[in-house]
């Protein structure tokens, strides 16, 4: 046994600003997620069927093979199509319309919860479709889905790492650098354990908060 | 489209399937094995015994996946644990998905009603009777569904392996990804095997269901 944590303090800066970058990824796929999350929903229940039929085919696709699989595959795609985007770009995309597809699934089922009487409401004072789908419905249907929509960006949060494996800066790649100079891995990587446990008890925390806050809204 | 191209990453990619079905299978043996275990203990009498097996499930599922990987992997021999590759993703993949699978099993059996519990005891049957011969029965489809799920997440969990060099799906798609240039065709080819295996694995879980399933589920 030969561990030594005092090695892990000189790196701090480098870790917090991993943690940061590791903050930032998953702010900005969450945000992703949510939003092509929303249109996905509604597409798989407002669109004609010949596009709901060919958006199955995706949604089949990443729900059936691993995230670092389909990372992989935006990060040599992209390129091989002639789209030179840099890889923090596609690291969070791929990410993002990963999550979408799970945040879908919540929010199709949400929507369909709504009372059909909440749309005829709406229609009756007469808000377009779209306005009645913008005002009436989708608040209504967000609320519902909150708590399961957070389950899930919590698991993106943890799975924010992947995108180390292509090479962008975060927790992880910063805790390789530093075991690169100081050849203690142990250290390091539980150091990134405990940072990411701490980042996933304070995003629970908040939103356990925001749930219960939003409780009368459902 | 280059035929011969696909061929050969067809074949190349059934002999990383095969690593990464031997990865699932192993996992899913000790992961099963290891949820068990965890449940048992979250139904101990001892406190102490159900906080530190709280912990344990807390840590795992607030922590990501690849980092316990790296933690057992690369920082194992600096505490005398020296693993090969692909024994640290079997313990790493199997205590993961235990803390996940152990969750799902401690809901199933919490959802059989407390009546039944009392029931049985007031009939003189003792703890370990009652779980087996009152709740278990109630409650195994709903165990093995909640298994299955996890098992899906668990096989698509192994594609981490990759990180640490076993030739997997994962690893070999990519290698040929960078080689070929053609990386569409051969996420195609991987994806493929990667479905049929999840399939393969929902049809199994599917049967086991049906066959543990009470008579009024079956019929629904």
């Amino acid at each position: 046994m030969n561990l030594d944590f005092s090695v892990v303090p000189p790196f701090a800066g480098a870790l917090a600003i991993g943690a940061l970058w590791t903050i930032l990824i998953t702010a900005l796929a969450g945000a992703i997620s949510l939003i092509v999350g929303i249109g996905l929903a509604l597409a798989r229940i407002y669109a004609p069927g010949w596009i709901r039929a060919l958006l199955a085919v995706p949604v089949f696709i990443i729900l059936g093979t691993p995230l670092l699989l389909q990372l992989f595959l935006v990060y040599y795609g992209l390129s091989q199509l002639g789209l030179r985007l840099p890889a923090f770009f596609t690291g969070v995309v791929g990410l993002g319309l990963h999550y979408a597809v799970y945040n879908a699934d919540i929010l199709r089922a949400a929507i369909l919860s709504v009372e059909q009487g909440q749309y005829e409401a709406g229609r009756a004072l007469g808000f377009g479709r779209g306005a009645t789908l913008r005002h009436f419905v989708l608040p209504q249907a967000l609320y519902r889905a909150l708590p399961q929509i957070g389950n899930n960006i919590l698991v993106l949060l943890k799975d924010s790492v992947l995108v180390s494996a292509i090479g962008i800066m975060e927790l992880v790649l910063s805790a390789q650098l530093a075991i690169s100079r100081t050849f203690r891995p142990f250290e390091f990587y539980i150091s990134v354990a405990a940072i990411f446990y701490l980042i996933n008890l304070a995003l629970e925390w908040a939103l356990a908060r925001i749930t219960r806050r939003t409780e009368a809204m459902r | 489209m280059d035929l011969d191209l696909i061929m050969r990453t067809t074949q190349f990619l059934g002999e990383a399937a095969l690593m990464t079905l031997a990865l699932t299978a192993g996992s899913l043996v000790l992961g099963i094995l290891a949820a068990g275990a965890i449940v048992v203990a979250r139904l101990s009498r001892w406190t102490a015994v159900r906080a530190l097996v709280a912990a344990y499930v807390s840590v795992m599922r607030g922590t990501p996946l690849l980092v316990q990987l790296f933690v057992l992997y690369f920082g194992g021999p600096q505490i005398g644990l020296t693993l090969s590759p692909f024994a640290a993703g079997v313990v790493t993949f199997g205590l993961n998905i235990a803390a996940y699978m152990s969750e799902g099993l401690r809901g199933a059996i919490l959802s059989v009603d407390k009546g039944q519990t009392e029931a049985a005891r007031t009939l003189g049957f003792g703890r370990l009777a009652t779980m087996f011969h009152f709740i278990l029965p109630q409650c195994a489809a709903l165990m093995i569904r909640s298994l299955g799920v996890n098992a899906v997440i668990l096989i698509k969990g192994t594609a981490l392996i990759s990180t640490i060099g076993v030739v997997d799906l994962t690893y070999s798609a990519q290698r040929i990804m960078t080689s070929s240039s053609q990386p569409f065709e051969v996420f195609g080819i991987a994806a493929a095997y990667y479905m049929l295996i999840v399939f393969g694995l929902t049809r199994i879980m599917r049967l086991a269901e049906r066959r543990f399933a009470l008579p009024d589920e079956a019929r629904a």
